[in-house]
């Protein structure tokens, strides 16, 4: 009697799924790590995971469209002679010429202008297209300083200092040599053709005794007219913020590990750093035990996406939120009219993500002269500043359903929890119950 | 010419007069007394100004200069002349870390030694040190060049990019990716201009020894792996 083996249905394995075989198969074919751009696209804790609760019998909300329930935003008041009066509290991140094209960055400042809002430089320096469609222009002063040049620090609205961000903390930039034109060479003065990789740190100053130094430089160069941002990625939120308000910023830029990069290596997006949600309630307690908060502005980035985002960062202590990513499909990125250019690259829309290539369908991120002409920065700009109103219309819907004349009023007791990850990081109670994890109750 | 002693007036006043000067002159004198340290001294002027400061400065003096000539009687803290776009900075003394760093134009002069990470991430300056210079000097060089009369520290032009240094003394440690190179007329000629500007007429160009990158680390390849 012969045995016969009855067929089970072929099991891929959990620890090894197509994904990793595939990564597997592509470093020992090429010899590299891969490079991507966007942030970490792994599921993590997220907004998605925190509900309101609106009003009910305990409080009554405002009126939809007849109460008022303003948005405005006032950056740098710390310090700064000419503080930054935004009309939504949502700005526009750091992103570079270089590895955005010229379009795309006018396109940026003009959404952000036309909605009242900011828009930031990047690791390129400032660019005419950028500054002169930009009502307000936040300067990028990286390490790397390309482009930094006191003209442009002066013409500035506010100085943001990049310590580093929420994709990579501890990390440089990467501009893979197919994406160095004349122009982004000459602003960088380096040779055409060859991989930048941007420093990690700045070349004159370790450590935030001497950051209060610098800052005391860049307000004696500028007058002190200008709001100083500090940028850092979420790596220990707590102890960044407490150190950025010591040495002296006006305003903090907190950037989770969704935030996204032009370019890094896959393994530094998925595996360092913290995801925004837990970044937040470290930063706004450190700037509450220092009797900073509200006083020092807190931005944070990384993952937002609409109005509910930006209502509960702002519940979780965040004076505005900034978007970059966003942005950028807000703009055309990753457009599905794109999708047969995309198989082309051997991807698919909403997942091409291989920016530093310069070869993006839809001409934001590249250098590449036809492709870019596919972005009209008047058209793409317009809809930036729809999608920046709408987001603010969802946080104002949000706000006034929870009793708020200003979406600063939002606050973690309008909250609660989907999970107990959720509810630990957001310092919130989990849902039905009094329970915030590591906090007692039960 | 206007005097600001820092002992009895504000760095603010200092700077805020600085900023004040047109920008195409005519050319003024100003001078500093009792620095006693400070930072930010003379920082982001854009006017063709001389500026003498009598004594030692802290962090970051002439910062981002454009135009001026500043001259400090004494030394100079970390990052002098640092990000500096035109003009001239000349140090008496020795200067500490990161002279001259991402400086796109202009000459520093540091009749002293500097220490250590000198004319890093520069971009277009032109440094000549009399004395030594320190550790990772050069890291990151993009453009300009970087002499030294004496002699350098470890890891000489680590990452370099396309600045030239010279060094008339010993080389204790070469970065990754820098090598010696050739000396050819057109460097003894730069050579030559670059010592006369900084008036110095008792060393002859001939004597230095150029270095550079080897560009080998310019485009990624696994096979360099030992250097990342």
């Amino acid at each position: 009697m012969t045995y016969k083996n009855p067929v089970t249905t072929p099991r891929k394995s959990a620890t090894f799924d197509d994904y990793t075989l595939s990564e597997i198969r592509r470093a020992a074919a090429t010899g590299i790590y891969d490079i991507r751009g966007g942030g970490a696209k792994r599921k993590v804790p997220h907004f998605d995971d925190l509900l309101f609760l609106g009003a009910s019998m305990s409080r009554y909300p405002l009126e939809g469209y007849r109460e008022k329930c303003e948005t405005a935003v006032t950056l740098g008041t710390r310090f700064a002679k000419k503080p930054i009066e935004l009309k939504i509290p949502i700005t526009i991140a750091g992103m570079s010429f270089g590895s955005l094209s010229g379009p795309a960055k006018e396109a940026l400042g003009r959404g952000a202008s036309a909605a009242g809002t900011s828009t930031t430089t990047g690791d390129g320096g400032m660019t005419e297209e950028e500054r002169g469609h930009s009502t307000q222009l936040v300067y990028q002063y990286l390490p790397s300083r390309y482009g930094m040049n006191p003209r442009d620090l002066k013409r500035a609205d506010a100085i943001e200092i990049v310590i580093g961000q929420g994709a990579k903390p501890g990390g440089g930039g990467m501009l893979l040599g197919q994406k160095i034109s004349d122009r982004v060479a000459e602003m960088r003065n380096l040779p055409m053709g060859i991989d930048q990789r941007s420093a990690c740190r700045h070349p004159d100053w370790t450590g935030p005794d001497d950051l209060e130094i610098k800052i005391q430089e860049i307000r004696e160069i500028t007058d002190w007219e200008k709001p100083i941002f500090i940028k850092v990625g979420g790596a220990r939120p707590y102890y960044d913020v407490a150190l950025a308000v010591k040495a002296g910023a006006d305003v903090i830029v907190l950037d989770g590990m969704q935030g996204g990069t032009a370019a890094t290596q896959e393994v530094f997006i998925e595996h360092v750093g913290q995801p925004t949600l837990a970044c937040i309630r470290p930063a706004a307690k450190a700037l509450q035990d220092m009797g900073m908060h509200r006083k020092v502005q807190l931005i944070v980035s990384g993952g937002i996406r609409n109005g509910a985002d930006v209502a509960k960062a702002l519940a979780l202590g965040a004076d505005a939120v900034s978007i970059g990513t966003a942005a950028l499909v807000a703009i055309g990125d990753n457009d599905p009219k794109w999708e047969a250019e995309y198989n082309e690259l051997g991807t698919t829309t909403g997942a091409y993500d291989d920016w530093h290539e310069g070869r993006d369908p839809a001409g934001i991120t590249t250098q590449d002269a036809d492709l870019m002409k596919r972005v009209d920065p008047i058209a793409a700009g317009r809809r930036l500043a729809n999608y920046l109103k709408v987001m603010t219309l969802e946080a104002q819907t949000i706000a006034r359903a929870c009793g708020k004349n200003h979406v600063h009023n939002l606050e973690p007791e309008d909250l609660c929890a989907l999970n107990i990850e959720a509810a630990a990081m957001a310092g919130v109670p989990l849902a039905g119950t009094n329970w915030v994890p590591g906090q007692g109750g039960f | 010419m206007p005097v600001f002693d820092l002992a009895t007036i504000e760095l603010r006043a200092l700077n805020q007069a600085l900023h004040a000067l047109d920008k195409s002159g005519p050319a003024e004198d100003f001078e500093v007394t009792n620095p006693r340290g400070s930072h930010a001294v003379a920082v982001g002027i854009d006017a063709p100004v001389n500026v003498t400061i009598d004594g030692s400065v802290g962090y970051y003096c002439a910062g981002m200069n454009e135009q001026a000539t500043i001259t400090v009687k004494g030394n100079a803290g970390p990052g002098v002349a640092e990000n500096m776009m035109s003009g001239k900075v000349v140090i008496k003394g020795d200067a500490s870390q990161y002279a001259g760093a991402t400086a796109h134009g202009g000459l520093l002069v540091i009749e002293g030694n500097a220490s250590s990470r000198c004319g890093i991430s520069m971009k277009g300056v032109d440094i000549v040190v009399k004395g030594n210079i320190g550790h990772m000097s050069a890291f990151m060089a993009q453009s300009g060049n970087l002499v030294v009369l004496g002699d350098a520290g470890d890891a000489l032009g680590d990452s370099l990019y396309e600045a030239r240094l010279f060094v008339r003394g010993t080389v204790k440690s070469l970065g990754a990716d820098c090598e010696k190179k050739e000396m050819r007329p057109e460097h003894i000629e730069l050579l030559t201009k670059l010592l006369a500007d900084a008036g110095i007429t008792d060393v002859k160009p001939e004597e230095f020894t150029r270095y550079g990158s080897a560009r080998t680390l310019y485009n990624f390849n696994v096979d360099n792996f030992d250097a990342y």
